[in-house]
């Protein structure tokens, strides 16, 4: 009986499509539409922050240069990843993440947490060298970053696309995205109150590569390492090991 | 090749082609001197390569002969040549980014040949380069056969072919100067994305219409697996790469998908891709090329017909099983876990169907190193996908995920079984289309099958056990109940097999380079002059074995 209704679909080929058409919608449509619908799926985190045009900078930097490839930031339910790395990862914590970094590969450790666990000059001299610092370090060397200006032309029109998506930008942080990017990584400049003025007081500005003339790509690079974990302190509550995120490493 | 067009089909192309040049220098224009400018000449360039044969041989005398008494199989040669060029390159930079493990400093301290660019030029070399060329040519060779109709076009396969390699190209050179979206598999940026739709569509359109010419009622079961490779990859590409570029004049967007909904349609994305690229176009192969090579026909019908759906069904829902204990929610991945455990039904159907072809032929396994190429393949298929159910069991999940294990698991599907299809398809296919009477040499596919044998068993055997040490280095606890290693502890113990793993794959490549010689070489050698059976539309049997 299905077999002669086979050999009917069989001759046609719109047919045929339709029919796999169909059969094939059914799991997606199902386990990802209740993703935008129920309540819970993402938590509330009123105190979650939006990144700094300087972090998002170095979110894209991060992106372009592929490191999700080895480094994941997702700690899993799991104790021994929570011992290792701290509080499991909550969806909040990634909701303005476009595209998430979640990873699917830990040739490295996962970087979640990362934010604070070491000091500016030590993600800088890892970055230049890895084996600088760590000798059994497979990670590629990213000198280049610290000799490559950031391009600060079109990070408003990055802020804008964000805005548009929902991420909560307001009109002035789209408006002055060039300027708070410069201030954040140069310090003891009129730009530099902007950044906290607008992203608030806990804003990590500050010259990040060591030099206070010139905003390279390190300097985004290594502000938004330093800002991951801790753009809301949501996963610290209601967790198996309540406590609040370690002070950062000066 | 261009003297098998009319003057006016010589004169579309001719206009397609300057078309794509004007999209070319616009981009070049807007995008001056960022990546979208780069992106610009590489077409323009693309285009102009092209148009210089066209435009030389635009006068030529027209093709006399009725053409639709014969195939199309000009436009399956060169999709068969750009096939094992991507092979090469994808397998070389593949065996480059894992000596890069190995010996970070083959780097070389610049920017563009960094483990994590030089990654995705591997992963979209395979899939896409080789992996789409090798589909894209045997769904032209099997279509028409089993429908005995000629394609239902005489310029579309053509700009089917290099639009889609003008994609590849696309999406490779700009991983290396820094364009991505870093989705895995999807990585190309919105500009490619949207071109290879307009690709996808057209094949779509040529492959209706070809089923459309059928002189067969029925519709041969490989065309259906073809089908579905073509249909769902176009839902998910679409889907997965909806994005905003920050400005029609920069290579940048953001995609419309957030955190952890973004984490859901990009592995719903991912693994499909697995199961609609990976597998069920080369399941289309198989089901054409292997019992045309074993000279019997398929096993079973309604095996063919229950995993068939079975696959288009239960792999969509499958993906969720690459986020395990993550934020996602729990009843997504409970869904996922389920379904990827029965999948294992319509998978084992599958390969048992194409194993079981084989009864009674076996002596030719033994003596026929391609045919023995399709088996192994079935056997790595059956292999790979009962490792993937079990991969995707929570518990086991926990400890494999993260770790080279998953790397391995992949690798025993696309070395042992697409990379080995491909291949008994190929070396099925060349004497065929180029009218040889054998390959230039049974001696080297013998070498090629057992160094890809030998190079996929070094590899997934090393990742094996790198993948176990790490998983279990990681969750290993003191007597004290402190974690027993540091990160950097696992990183150490990894290191000879991410030598042993390197060496794999250069003998796998080493099988590939003989491959091309072996291809080329019969190319080269002189057409035997009788046909052994005649292969036009008029005459050949439509369904392998019949
Ligand atoms: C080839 C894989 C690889 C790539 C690509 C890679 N890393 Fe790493 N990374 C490692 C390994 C292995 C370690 C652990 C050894 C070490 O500290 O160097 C590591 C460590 C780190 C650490 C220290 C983590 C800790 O908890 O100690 C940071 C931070 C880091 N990487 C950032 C990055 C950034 C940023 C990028 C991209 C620009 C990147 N990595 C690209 C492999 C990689």
């Amino acid at each position: 009986m299905a077999e002669l209704f086979h050999r009917k679909i069989e001759r046609s080929s719109i047919g045929f499509a339709i029919a796999i058409v169909a059969a094939a919608s059914v799991g997606g449509i199902i386990e990802i539409a209740p993703l935008f619908t129920i309540d819970g799926t993402v938590e509330e985190a009123p105190d979650m922050r939006v990144y700094t045009p300087l972090e998002l900078a170095g979110r894209n930097i991060y992106v372009r240069e592929g490191c999700y490839a080895c480094h994941s930031q997702m700690i899993r339910t799991l104790q021994d990843e929570v011992e290792r790395y701290g509080p499991y990862s909550l969806a909040v914590e990634s909701k303005y993440d476009r595209p998430m970094q979640w990873g699917s590969k830990r040739t490295g450790p996962d970087l979640a947490r990362i934010g604070g666990k070491y000091s500016d000059f030590w993600h800088v001299a890892h970055l230049m060298n890895p084996r600088d610092v760590v000798p059994e370090s497979n990670m590629p060397a990213y000198a280049y970053l610290a000799r490559t200006p950031l391009n600060l032309n079109d990070l408003s029109q990055h802020l804008a696309v964000q805005q548009t998506l929902g991420v909560p930008y307001t009109d002035e942080m789209v408006e002055n995205a060039a300027r708070d990017a410069y201030g954040q990584a140069v310090p003891d400049t009129d730009f530099a109150s902007g950044v906290s003025e607008r992203y608030g007081e806990a804003t990590q500005v500050r010259a990040f590569d060591g030099v206070a003339t010139q905003v390279t790509e390190m300097d985004a690079l290594v502000a938004y390492l330093q800002v991951l974990g801790r753009l809301t302190t949501a996963a610290y509550q209601n967790t198996a090991a309540p406590e609040l995120p370690p002070e950062p490493v000066e | 090749m261009i003297d098998k067009l009319t003057y006016s089909e010589r004169q579309s192309a001719s206009f397609i082609l300057v078309a794509v040049a004007v999209v070319g220098l616009l981009m070049a224009a807007f995008g001056n001197s960022n990546q979208l400018g780069v992106h610009g000449v590489i077409v323009m360039i693309f285009a102009a390569a092209l148009l210089y044969p066209v435009l030389s041989a635009i006068y030529a005398p027209e093709p006399v002969e009725d053409r639709e008494a014969s195939y199309y199989d000009d436009p399956i040669k060169v999709g068969i040549v750009l096939a094992m060029a991507w092979a090469i390159f994808g397998m070389f930079m593949g065996v480059w980014v894992a000596a890069q493990l190995a010996w970070p400093n083959l780097a070389f301290d610049a920017a563009w040949s960094t483990f994590g660019r030089l990654r995705p030029t591997h992963t979209s070399g395979i899939i896409f380069g080789f992996g789409g060329n090798a589909l894209i040519a045997t769904s032209f060779h099997v279509v028409q056969r089993t429908s005995r109709a000629r394609l239902a076009g005489q310029v579309s396969p053509w700009f089917v072919l290099f639009g889609y390699n003008l994609f590849c190209v696309l999406a490779v050179s700009g991983y290396f100067i820094g364009v991505t979206q870093s989705k895995e598999y999807a990585e190309a940026e919105w500009y490619a994305d949207l071109w290879l739709v307009v690709v996808w569509v057209t094949y779509f359109i040529l492959y209706l219409r070809t089923l459309a010419r059928r002189k067969e009622p029925h519709i041969y079961v490989a065309n259906w697996y073809f089908m579905a490779f073509i249909l769902v990859v176009a839902m998910l590409h679409i889907v997965n790469n909806l994005a905003i570029p920050i400005a029609w004049s920069s290579a940048k967007s953001y995609t419309i998908w957030p955190g952890v909904q973004d984490a859901m349609v990009q592995w719903w994305y991912g693994h499909n891709a697995v199961a609609f690229f990976l597998t069920a176009g080369f399941l289309g192969m198989l089901y054409y090329y292997l019992p045309v090579r074993a000279q019997r026909p398929i096993f079973s019908y309604r095996l063919s017909i229950l995993s068939f759906w079975g696959i288009v069904f239960f792999y969509m829902w499958a993906g969720s099983h690459h986020l395990h204990y993550t934020a996602l929610p729990h009843w997504v991945q409970t869904l996922g876990m389920t379904f990827s455990v029965m999948l294992l039904v319509p998978s084992w159907a599958s390969a048992g169907n194409a194993l079981l072809t084989l009864n009674g032929a076996w002596d030719r396994v033994r003596s026929d190193a391609t045919l023995r190429f399709m088996m192994a393949a079935a056997v790595f298929y059956g292999l790979s996908t009962f490792e993937g159910s079990f991969l995707a069991i929570r518990p086991v999940n926990a400890l494999s995920h993260y770790t080279d294990w998953t790397v391995g698991h992949v690798h025993a599907g696309a070395l042992g079984w697409v990379a080995l299809i491909t291949f008994g398809s190929i070396y099925t296919l060349v004497p065929t289309l180029w009218k040889r009477e054998r390959m230039y040499s049974a001696a080297l596919i013998e070498w090629h099958f057992w160094l890809a044998i030998a190079g996929t068993l070094i590899y997934i055997f090393a990742m094996w056990n790198s993948g176990i040490i790490q998983g279990l280095m990681w969750r290993t606890y003191t007597g004290e109940n402190t974690l027993a290693y540091s990160f950097v502890d696992s990183l150490v113990a990894m290191y000879p097999y991410y030598i042993a793993r390197a060496f794999g794959g250069l003998l796998f490549l080493i099988g590939a380079a003989i491959g091309c010689y072996n291809i080329w070489m019969t190319v080269k050698a002189v057409p035997s002059t009788v046909p052994a059976t005649p292969d036009a539309p008029e005459t050949a049997a439509a369904v392998p074995g019949e």
